[in-house]
């Protein structure tokens, strides 16, 4: 099994409109629920949460502090997964379950690099 | 003050009725090795409801104003303690994740699968791996709401042993690693047992021990019965012998107020007033007992229960059918071969081969001797047959041997009397 990063792109504007709705909220929660219940079962889930909006950039050798993030909408980080699978191509399969894509967003997978930097 | 005062007793009111479905919620989410934090989170919602009940008007529906406030508590818990505890491993994940936790928290709150917890807790405080004089306070407290001097004075024990006890039990779940679920396949028969026999042992620990206070006592058996009930509704204890303990229960509770006079004194079986007992009790104890006969299982609760059931419908002691008493306590030593049965049957024998009978018979029980120099019914039994014999000298001496041997007053008064009536 190896670890990969799932960043969670987008889909802010979908999930926000569902919110407004208990029942499609509900729905919603019951999609990721399942999704990562299904991951837990396996061993196949080590963490992962939604961000929150508002963060801080750091940046350049004088470590320059702004308010962050740079980018909006469907670019914006949401959220991470860490998950184990067997290789890139389970981890592809794993993330096309993600339930942001009902949303319209994007998920990048991106194997933990084994060994020095 | 007014308003605090009534906050108060609303709170102790909830705590006895809602604390147990709320510990069962919040154990599921924590595990049981975690159940001293189940409890202090249920604890803190407790607390929330009386500052705010003291100040503020009492919500329209209290205990579902608590039960929002539990969750919530839980979800801030889980935060606080994501990263030191670790919680029930099968939604674990999902309580880590801020994606999940929040709606995995509202589903476990969900009335289902509250019921649900509620009989993991059953068999969790019931484990046989817990030795048997923690099983009974952790029952007590955690399922029931019992306050720890209720418990002290239901098990005629004091506040720090009753702590100690509980300490100890939430320990040896952790160091046993014992799992808050129902069991399945082989399993389930076994640990159903160890079920019965705490709630026969609360049930019995209400209704005949002498000392405790009346109404701790009768909190014991009713508590004993609505646990029962709780099993026999849920898909895994739902079982005839389920309904043969419900049943045995029904019948013995519907004379509970019959046993003693205004005066605190025993009233004995031939002296009761049976159109003083209960009988919507004894009708509930008649269908249980029909429910229970579904099956080929014949248990010593079915034949304890259906010993009461011919007591109960008997118009008159005189008309009391002994034969077929005596008949189902032979059932009952063929499955229980114990003393106390041996002890019982010999008093339905006195009635039909007269007291000699008895008295020889009680001779034969093994070790009587050593049985009767450390418990008083023994004597108390053999006095009365004594008696009945017109044998003042034994009749004197085992009476007053059963005297020395009871802490009950009742019993004492009840012995006294028989004493000065002799010669």
């Amino acid at each position: 099994m190896k670890e990969f990063l799932l960043i969670l792109r987008g889909g802010e504007e979908g999930m926000a409109d569902a919110a407004e709705s208990p029942e499609k909220f509900q729905q919603q929660m019951v999609k990721w629920k399942n999704w990562m219940e299904g991951l837990g079962k396996q061993g196949k889930l080590i963490a992962g949460h939604p961000l929150a909006k508002e963060g801080k950039v750091i940046s350049g050798g004088k470590k320059v502090v702004t308010d962050g993030p740079f980018v909006e909408g469907k670019e914006m980080v949401g959220g991470y997964l860490m998950i184990r699978a067997e290789g890139v191509p389970d981890a592809v399969l794993i993330a096309k379950n993600c339930p942001i894509f009902e949303y319209d967003g994007i998920v990048e997978i991106r194997e933990v690099q084994a060994g020095p930097v | 003050m007014e308003q605090a005062r009534s906050a108060s007793s609303l709170v102790d009111h909830l705590f006895r009725h809602e604390s147990g479905r709320m510990v069962s919620a919040m154990t599921r989410l924590f595990g049981a090795h975690n159940l001293a934090l189940a409890e202090d989170v249920v604890q803190e919602a407790f607390v929330k409801a009386f500052q705010e009940w003291r100040l503020n008007p009492i919500p329209p529906n209290p205990s579902a104003w608590l039960m929002v406030t539990a969750r919530n508590k839980a979800i801030d818990a889980i935060r606080r303690n994501r990263h030191q505890v670790e919680f029930s491993d099968d939604i674990a994940c999902l309580l880590n994740s801020e994606y999940t936790a929040v709606s995995t928290v509202n589903e476990m709150f969900l009335d289902d699968e509250v019921a649900d917890s509620q009989l993991r807790m059953i068999f969790t405080c019931c484990h046989p791996a817990l030795p048997p004089d923690m099983q009974v306070p952790l029952t007590l407290r955690t399922i029931s709401g019992f306050g720890i001097q209720e418990i002290a004075g239901a098990l005629l024990t004091n506040r720090e042993t009753v702590n100690k006890r509980l300490y100890r039990a939430r320990q040896f779940i952790r160091e046993k690693g014992i799992r808050f679920e129902i069991p399945v396949g082989d399993e389930l028969s076994s640990r159903l047992e160890m079920v019965y026999t705490v709630m026969y042992l609360l049930f019995n620990e209400g209704y005949n021990s002498g000392k405790a206070d009346e109404l701790i006592r009768k909190d014991l058996c009713a508590e004993a019965m609505r646990l029962c009930l709780l099993l026999s509704g849920h898909r895994v204890g739902g079982r005839p012998k389920t309904y043969a303990l419900l049943s045995l229960m029904c019948f013995h509770a519907s004379r509970f107020d019959s046993r003693m006079n205004s005066d605190n004194e025993i009233v004995l079986l031939q002296d009761q007033d049976r159109s003083a007992w209960d009988r919507a009790l004894i009708r509930r104890g008649e269908m249980y007992l029909d429910m229970a006969s579904e099956g080929d299982e014949v248990s010593e609760y079915h034949i304890e229960a259906a010993i009461s059931a011919q007591h109960c419908m008997a118009p008159r002691f005189e008309e009391t059918d002994w034969r077929a008493i005596a008949a189902l306590y032979d059932a009952l030593l063929l499955l229980k071969r114990s003393p106390l049965v041996k002890l019982n049957r010999a008093v339905v024998l006195a009635r039909i081969h007269g007291p000699k009978a008895a008295i020889d018979e009680i001779h034969r029980i093994e070790g009587w001797e050593s049985l009767a120099s450390r418990h008083y019914l023994y004597n108390a039994v053999l006095g009365q047959l004594y008696l009945e014999a017109n044998d003042v000298e034994n009749a004197k001496h085992f009476i007053s041997a059963a005297g020395a041997l009871t802490s009950s007053e009742a019993e004492k008064k009840l012995l006294n009397k028989k004493l000065s009536s002799l010669p």
